[in-house]
């Protein structure tokens, strides 16, 4: 069941984007929210789509990898479509049926939004597709260092990130196991009225924080032991490193959002 | 041989406000000197994991005092006594902090602050001591118990401790993985002299230490050789433990009319035994 | 009850690129009444075979025969809880299932889901708290606030009070201390004995499973390689090996002895008891031949 699960899975590899530091494709693609916003014409929605397929075809990721990241916000995607074919009005009549009326436009801004959905979420999936999740909370942390002086506790943040991402498969395991000791107990959690469902997630509930609370004890007296007192004097084992490829990348995202304010209508 | 740590009178109560309650450790005293393997055992509840958190620090009892080279641990040297002990827990699971092997071993460095190019010698160094350096980038939930705990060993080793606590480090694992963990203990002190605590209810595991110490109720029921405190028999077993596989065989032998010497601990010497009594005759 | 496992094969995350296979054509049966053991090396699919015996699992190819119901690849299967009802499984570090208020209330928990009466299943819960060797008061008592030893036995009582005609042990004392291990396992093997109670057994020890098997199952990388009376298994160390097992520590001194006397015992031996009168046997045998 959940080992089906494909959003937000990192996929080990040795692509040239694979090896680019977290910094600086975090940068990249939160550069890259906002440059998707200055396409507004046939041209340069295109030339966003071939750029997205071309980082698509560098980080060498299977096609699946990427429509199945689409799946749960498909939906999303259809219905805006949906809402800007037949709420925009303007140029030529496409369609029309009693009340209802298609204008040109209207598939012209359907499309862009479809578009626009389309390459965030590619380019979000690969971020996530060939970047550890550990990587990505090294480099939050260090593109964040700078709060610390505002007293954001930086550090505390990431670690807390980073041990839960270390924690997320031992208790996906864990609660797979208290769900099948409890069916095995007669317990059912798929079937039944919805108040009977709901009561059935009880069992499952309280096992899974009273061990959620033991191991966090425990974690706690072995970083305690490990002579761990918070960010203070304490050294980093995990290095980020900068690289041309990396100032590469940002130069061609650049270059891009040039060549789109230039060809926008 | 100098003195790594000892237990002075050591009281302790979870519960010091109600009078009438058992005190969890009770009255112990012993020291570990260099270069030693000690075993606490007893039954569950018997006052062993206690002792643990009290060595480090993690407990402060309520009398008596635990001295760390010599010095009492208190709230001043608390960080510095840490850093000469190395422990490892019961669950694997529990105790893996970074997101991968190499990460966790280094995870107490960091803490000290050990300077970057002084933690990548050190992690090679400490994953190759317990047979590990393959596995640097592997993520914990591809490890099996026993690797994990062999990476626990190496977090802790990284900081070349005097003292290495092993609390109930083998009782999750599988036959195998006990085995993986325990070889590895045997070879750290072939080759460093590395002491160790452990503290267990594995009687195999205990017959490896020089020196066994026996808890019950809290209190130290006997301290001795590993043969001293097996030769202590029924006794173990009516206090929760079990007997060694050979005395229970020795004695069986011998009720059923088998001349031996007498009753032994390990195989090789029912063997011996054995052989001496009645072949090589 | 029989338990009949046809040509079962099982992969984990199934038609996505993460798909894992963990069993391959399993193919065994487990008569009713028997005391089976399954032992493998950690990985060899033995806890991934233990959830089909009550259909948490499916089959992705074979079929699992379950008394008179069969649950097979790709049919819909529909009431499992009868199915679940009659075998019960008690997991690895079963206290981690517990979850009411009170001892009592957990115990109930399992018959009051397979529409066993309120009385009916407190009586239920009365015995079984003296037969897992708990005394009545920790009924009121929250699960919680026990030992971990305790709580062991209070999820075992809770497997129990469904009153399954199979039960299903993974582990059962893993982690408890010798005492706590012989009188859990004293205890199975009793119930097995008394009420006839069908026993699965799976486990990476050796001893448990010479000392109290009727028969045993070897897994090895997903496929049941062996099957046979345990001092048939045993005596076979080579073949052992090949699948990284040994054989128990009993069986292993029998086989110095047996260097030493430069000659076999009659049989195997699986109790510390059966190979002490061997011995003796086999040494009174030679002394009057001299």
């Amino acid at each position: 069941m959940m080992e089906k699960m494909i959003f937000g899975r990192f996929l080990p590899g040795d692509s040239p984007i694979h090896k680019l530091d977290p910094r600086s494709k975090l940068i990249f693609v939160f550069a890259f929210i906002v440059i998707v916003f200055l396409a507004n014409n046939v041209v340069t929605y295109a030339m966003l789509l071939t750029f997205t397929l071309l980082i698509v075809l560098v980080s060498r990721i299977r096609l699946y990898f990427l429509i199945n990241g689409l799946k749960p916000v498909l939906f999303l995607m259809v219905f805006t479509f949906l809402i800007h074919i037949f709420m925009t009005k303007g140029g030529a009549e496409v369609f029309h049926w009693k009340s209802i009326t298609i204008y040109e436009d209207g598939i012209r801004q359907g499309i862009f939004i479809s578009t626009r959905f389309l390459v965030l979420v590619f380019m979000t999936s690969i971020l996530t597709l060939t970047t550890s999740p550990i990587s990505i909370t090294d480099g939050i942390e260090v593109l964040l260092n700078p709060l610390k002086k505002i007293k954001v506790p930086v550090h505390e943040l990431a670690l807390m990130m980073s041990i839960s991402l270390r924690f997320i498969p031992t208790l996906m395991d864990e609660t797979d196991k208290i769900m099948k000791a409890q069916m095995a107990r007669g317990s059912d959690l798929s079937s039944g009225p919805i108040g009977e469902r709901i009561k059935a997630v009880v069992p499952l509930l309280v096992p899974l924080f009273v061990s959620a609370f033991k191991r966090a004890e425990d974690l706690a007296t072995a970083m305690e032991v490990r002579g761990y007192r918070g960010g203070e004097g304490r050294t980093r084992y995990r290095q980020l490193k900068w690289d041309m490829s990396d100032t590469f990348a940002l130069v061609l995202l650049a270059v891009m959002a040039i060549i789109l304010f230039y060809y926008r209508g | 041989m100098s003195e790594i740590l000892s237990l002075h009178q050591v009281t302790f109560s979870y519960t010091p406000e109600v009078a009438e309650s058992r005190n969890a450790v009770d009255d112990v005293n012993f020291a570990i000197q260099e270069g030693e393997w000690i075993a606490i055992v007893g039954h569950n509840g018997s006052g062993k994991s206690t002792i643990a958190k009290l060595m480090n620090g993690l407990l402060f009892p309520q009398q008596g005092e635990v001295r760390i080279l010599g010095k009492p641990l208190n709230e001043d040297n608390l960080w510095q006594s840490r850093s000469q002990m190395g422990m490892v827990f019961q669950n694997p699971d529990n105790q893996f902090v970074g997101a991968t092997v190499q990460d966790d071993v280094a995870f107490a460095l960091e803490n000290n602050g050990i300077p970057f190019e002084e933690m990548v010698t050190r992690v090679h160094q400490a994953l190759a001591q317990v047979n590990m350096s393959d596995f640097m980038n592997h993520e914990p939930h591809h490890l099996s118990g026993g690797q994990k705990q062999r990476v626990a060993i190496a977090g802790a080793l990284a900081l070349k401790p005097k003292l290495l606590i092993l609390d109930e480090a083998t009782s999750m694992l599988d036959p195998q993985g006990r085995m993986e963990v325990l070889q590895t203990v045997q070879a750290l002190r072939a080759e460093i002299g590395l002491t160790v605590i452990s503290i267990t209810h594995d009687l195999e595991e205990a017959m490896l230490a020089n020196r066994v110490l026996f808890m019950n109720d809290g209190k130290k029921f006997a301290e001795g050789l590993p043969s001293e405190i097996f030769s202590l028999g029924d006794k173990l077993v009516e206090l929760g433990l079990d007997l060694p596989f050979a005395w229970k065989l020795s004695k069986l032998l011998q009720q059923e009319g088998v001349p031996l010497l007498g009753q032994h601990i390990t195989e090789e010497e029912l063997v011996n035994d054995l052989w001496t009594s009645n072949f090589n005759k | 009850m029989d338990i009949k496992l046809q040509q079962v094969s099982y992969a984990y995350a199934q038609g996505t690129p993460f798909e894992k296979r963990a069993l391959f054509d399993v193919d065994f049966t487990i008569p009713s009444g028997t005391y089976q053991a399954i032992i493998g090396h950690t990985g060899s699919g033995k806890s991934t075979i233990l959830q089909h015996f009550n259909a948490l699992l499916k089959p992705t190819t074979g079929e699992v025969h379950i008394g008179n119901r069969i649950v097979a690849a790709g049919k819909k299967a529909r009431d499992l809880k009868a199915v679940r009802q009659k075998v019960g499984i008690v997991f690895q570090f079963p206290e981690h299932q517990l979850f009411e208020e009170t001892v009592l209330k957990d115990i109930m928990f399992g018959p009051l889901n397979f529409g066993v009466a309120v009385q009916e299943a407190e009586l239920r819960a009365r015995k079984l708290v003296n037969l897992v060797g708990l005394p009545a008061e920790v009924l009121e008592k929250s699960p919680f606030d026990l030992s971990g030893g305790q709580m062991r036995r209070v999820a075992i009582a809770g497997v129990l009070a469904m009153e399954p005609e199979v039960i299903v042990l993974d582990e059962p004392t893993a982690g408890l201390d010798p005492r706590g291990q012989k009188e859990i396992m004293d205890m199975f093997y009793e119930l097995h004995k008394k009420r006839g109670l069908t026993t699965i057994l799976v486990t990476h020890s050796m001893e448990d499973a010479a000392r109290y098997a009727d028969n045993i199952i070897i897994m090895h990388e997903g496929k049941n390689v062996l099957s046979g009376a345990p001092h048939e298994i045993f005596r076979d160390t080579e073949t052992l090996n090949s699948f990284r097992l040994e054989p128990p520590r009993i069986v292993r001194f029998q086989q110095k002895v047996e260097q030493l006397m430069n000659k076999p015992l009659s049989k195997v031996c699986l109790t510390e008891e059966e190979l002490a009168a061997e011995i003796a046997r086999e040494l009174r045998e030679e002394r009057a031949e001299q």
